[in-house]
């Protein structure tokens, strides 16, 4: 039943001189993550890669007994920068649990507050976090010559963001002294006050509730929204192609740059933006209101729709252990033998999930990190897929596009790519951008959907508005349904972290949490070695994975290493920490061993 | 325009105290990185108005934050390791996430930052405290989780974590002789968190005098009121009415709001720019500010049993002030009668020229 792991990309099994480099912590990521490879310098590949954890809080164990109804507002805690996506979450699986139903105005205000997360996030991350990896000061100190060469390649849409060279935009992204990353500060404050607006406050907003929203729907309260809302949206006519211009750039300066980061297609999506007229967050009927999803669900294998049922999708869900530091609850409570539809639920399932932490020492030969290993089981082969998110984006556009659902005017998914349509701006006219299937599922696709996907977010936002609006014009201005906490029920919730897939399942007895487990995007990608072996996604991703920077073993900073991992948006309050060592030349062994024993 | 040479020319900036000072950030607390994201929304001042220099009379500032850091790895751990031994001084240490109790297990960590070059275990946060606040100028907690233990300390929590001044003493004095400052918040509110920090760099700098605490060691000037008495929803309260469902615009002291005995001027202040907030915008306050959240104030939605008490004692002034001013308000939303289009002027004017 072990799913058998791909050798290294390029690994070949001669012997090899390895060097053992760590990054500890890896910076501009949110929480804490080491990462620790060995590396070979003369063929220039990383050999092996581990992701390590530092930090282990208990939310799980924690939430036992409490108020079902206060899930939301203690999940939020666990992320502080998409603190709201497990509070929407949280209150989706409440609804579920509660039987209730959030009126769609309420609806409508629970997708313009995620709309504006995604816009934020998405922004901050790519030009402040991510883009310090692709400016001149970063490219200057790896690869002197990429910059001698941007210098001279002039960007193909200048005219559309102003930046006449590729290093241009380069200085444009140095760190508080760039205009550009200077700009993208100030716009990150901006689509937070339109976060405001509909949730309250970032990153733990106040005015989400099992039921709906306690914010006060009025004319004024959209009207503040939407002004902002296209300002960002003539921002996107600007920022799309900026990337577009610089990612192209790298595989055009550095042949051989698709291969970094580069993986299996194995990506997973649990949807975004719930559809009003469709959802009644019954689970018996999830299939249905996940499709109608504004961001389609979906898991993909080797560029494959599998499944874009969300109860085929929770009902695959695994929890496996192997390098983390926790022991097996194979003996514990069994709490959900069967789904609402007499489906079995396996042991290893969030539903039956029992947290046991066992503090250890670290060893990367045996358990290294408090991170879990979730993986998904696919039935048709019996293999368990670390799936990876993609970072959030390249998953959630693939899989709309593969489906083909979406059809709102402002998006259109084609079935092989999304048409995003931006109305006239200010300044600029009306824009439509395609992001098309790409032929990886590598670090610079990965970052390149994060630009397409924050246009996608910002169209969405345009439809969400509009539906808004009709619904306050109608008179129907009710934004939360009265609820009754019932003394036994399972339920869950499905939702797109800004990372990524997002689940919480909970468990309620006698009116308190029995258990309650909360996956986020950055477990699946952060994850351990699990099991049977197979390495999670951040160390598949870098593991094989060639390096391009000039530095050598003194130097080294591992930026196609840096690149790679904060492609995936790591967001670790368990992060991933990366500490360059002294470089000493370890034994030397067979390659081909990576992943497939521990 | 430039000055011509030797025309004389006013000094508009005195110098500082110190050149420089060092912002050394621990994210690696138990935490969720929510204050250091917070902080990067704040504009009173924003953190490019400190690094920058663009506010007067301050020491140039050197930020080493993970979440905003160029460096990686050990080229951002060697500003701790520089702090710890001496080389970098003065620095203000930034505390951000429940301190964990290291002492409860046998082995492991539940919190670390960076790896031991020797052992190759990680350096758990606790030990970096030790090390480091003896030479910090000041710790400063961003964040509840840091200041009293937050929403990780919660009953039934695994790793046993507090706040920091229950792991360094109530009583701890930097080597300044200033208390540990605590900027409480679930996240910290990002301005109030920036202010302070502005004014413990105009204290380094010469130009303030010691930080104003209360006996929670918060900055006096913020956390001195309570969200009631900042709320522009005060006044439904006053006069009895109360939401009675989420979504409502009334007073949501009925609803689970603890706003009446919270200390916190997020209703004054709004999140951003006066945008957002909590019960101000239809948020029920769960008191996050607060020493005893969350455990005090669960569960969140219930009403707290203290309202259920001042609400009923309210109600018969409420209600009849109410009633009152609802006459007053019909009569003041008529116009005096002299304003019309007809032939007559009623104003009371007598003229006598026209």
């Amino acid at each position: 039943m072990a799913t058998i792991v791909q050798p290294g990309k390029g690994t070949a099994p001669e012997r090899r001189n390895l060097v053992d480099m760590n990054w500890d912590p890896i910076t501009r990521i949110v929480g804490s993550l080491g990462i620790f490879t060995k590396i070979d310098f003369e063929n220039r590949e990383v050999a092996e890669c581990y992701s390590t954890s530092s930090i282990f809080r208990g939310y799980s164990i924690f939430m036992q007994g409490k108020d079902p109804r206060d899930a939301h507002f203690i999940t939020s805690r666990i992320c502080g920068i998409c603190g709201d996506n497990h509070a929407t979450c949280a209150m989706y699986a409440q609804n579920m649990a509660f039987g209730v139903v959030t009126p769609p105005l309420g609806e409508w205000i629970l997708n313009l507050g995620e709309a504006a997360e995604y816009m934020f996030d998405h922004n901050i991350f790519q030009d402040n976090l991510v883009g310090v990896d692709f400016c001149e000061q970063m490219v200057k100190e790896t690869n002197p010559e990429v910059l001698a060469k941007a210098e001279s390649t002039a960007s193909p849409h200048a005219s559309a963001h102003g930046y006449r060279t590729i290093a241009d935009i380069m200085r444009a992204l140095n760190p508080f002294t760039g205009d550009f990353y200077r700009e993208t500060l100030q716009v990150s404050r901006l689509t937070r006050e339109m976060f405001c607006l509909m949730e309250g406050r970032h990153v733990h907003p106040s005015t989400i509730y099992p039921g709906g929203v306690g914010t006060v729907p009025t004319i004024q309260l959209f009207t503040d929204y939407l002004i902002r809302l296209m300002k960002y949206v003539e921002f996107m006519k600007k920022v799309v192609p900026l990337h577009d211009d610089l990612f192209d750039f790298f595989y055009d300066a550095l042949p051989g740059y698709e291969k970094v980061g580069d993986r299996r297609i194995l990506l997973g999506c649990w949807g975004s933006f719930n559809n009003p007229d469709v959802c009644d967050y019954k689970y018996g009927s999830m299939g249905n209101w996940g499709r109608a999803m504004y961001v389609t669900p979906g898991v993909i294998v080797d560029g494959e729709l599998v499944t874009n049922d969300l109860i085929d999708i929770n009902l695959g869900l695994r929890i496996l252990l192997g390098s983390s530091y926790y022991q097996d609850w194979q003996d514990a409570e069994t709490f959900v033998k069967h789904d609402p539809l007499g489906n079995p639920i396996d042991k290893r399932h969030p539903w039956n999930q029992t947290t046991l932490p066992k503090p250890q020492k670290r060893d990367f030969k045996g358990r290294y990190t408090w991170v879990m290993s979730p993986r998904w089981y696919d039935k048709r082969t019996g293999d368990y897929l670390a799936l990876d998110t993609g970072g959030g984006p390249l998953a959630r556009l693939w899989s709309t596009a593969l489906s083909g659902l979406v059809d709102i005017g402002y998006i259109k998914a084609t079935g092989k790519s999304v048409i995003i349509n931006l109305p006239k701006t200010a300044l600029l006219p009306e824009a439509q951008f395609e992001w098309k299937i790409p032929k990886w599922s590598n670090t610079i696709e990965r970052d390149r959907a994060r630009t397409y996907f924050q246009a996608y977010a910002a169209a969405a936002a345009l439809h969400f508005t509009e539906q808004a609006l009709k619904e306050l014009h109608a008179g129907n201005t009710k934004t939360w349904s009265e609820f009754k906490v019932p003394e036994e029920a399972i339920s869950c919730g499905f939702h797109e972290a800004v990372r990524g897939v997002l689940s919480h399942h909970v468990v309620i007895r006698e009116g308190k949490i029995a258990n309650y487990h909360p996956y986020p995007p950055t477990p699946w990608n952060a994850s351990p070695r699990d099991i049977y072996g197979t390495p999670g996604p951040y160390e598949d991703s870098v593991q094989g994975s060639p390096i391009f920077e000039k530095n050598g073993r003194d130097k080294f900073k591992g930026i196609d290493i840096m690149r790679t991992v904060r492609s995936f948006d790591p967001c670790l309050p368990c992060g991933v920490h990366m500490y360059l060592g002294e470089g000493k030349v370890l034994e030397t062994h067979h390659a081909a061993m990576f992943g497939t024993e521990r | 325009m430039a000055p011509e040479n030797g025309s004389p020319r006013m000094a508009s900036q005195r110098p500082p105290a110190v050149s420089d000072v060092h912002i050394l950030w621990i994210t690696a607390g138990l935490s969720c990185d929510g204050d250091s994201v917070s902080v990067t929304a704040a504009e009173q001042p924003s953190i490019e108005d400190v690094l920058l220099g663009a506010i007067p009379g301050l020491p140039k500032v050197h930020l080493h934050n993970p979440v905003l850091a160029y460096e990686n790895g050990a080229e951002f751990m060697k500003f701790f390791y520089d702090a710890e031994a001496g080389r970098l001084d003065p620095f203000v240490l930034v505390v951000e996430g429940s301190i964990p109790n290291e002492k409860i297990k046998s082995e492991g960590y539940w919190a670390a930052m960076g790896t031991d070059a020797k052992t190759g275990q990680p350096i758990t946060t606790c030990e970096w405290i030790d090390r480091l606040a003896p030479k910090a100028l000041a710790v400063v907690c961003a964040g509840t989780c840091a200041a009293y233990g937050g929403i990780h300390a919660m009953a039934g929590n695994p790793t046993g974590c507090m706040g920091l001044a229950d792991y360094l003493g109530w009583g701890w004095r930097s080597k300044a002789g200033i208390p540990i400052v605590n900027v409480p918040g679930c996240p910290v509110q990002p301005d109030n968190f920036m202010e302070t920090v502005l004014y413990l760099l105009y204290q380094a700098a010469g130009l303030a005098p010691m930080i104003p605490l209360d006996d929670k060691l918060r900055p006096t000037w913020l956390f001195g009121k309570t969200v009631h008495e900042g709320c522009d929803r005060g006044s439904y309260y006053e006069q009895a009415d109360f939401a009675e469902e989420y979504g409502s615009s009334k007073c949501l002291v009925k609803l689970g709001c603890w706003g009446p005995v919270v200390n916190c001027n997020v209703t004054k202040r709004g999140w951003m720019r006066g945008i957002g907030g909590c019960p101000n915008v239809g948020g029920i306050c769960i008191g996050c500010t607060m020493p005893g959240f969350p455990d005090k104030f669960m569960p969140f939605m219930d009403e707290p049993p203290g309202s259920s008490l001042s609400t009923v004692f309210i109600t018969g002034y409420g209600r009849t002030i109410r009633a009152l001013r609802s006459l007053t308000n019909t009569t003041v939303n008529k116009e005096p009668k002299w304003r019309h289009p007809s032939r007559a002027l009623n104003t009371g004017y007598r003229p006598h020229t026209y």
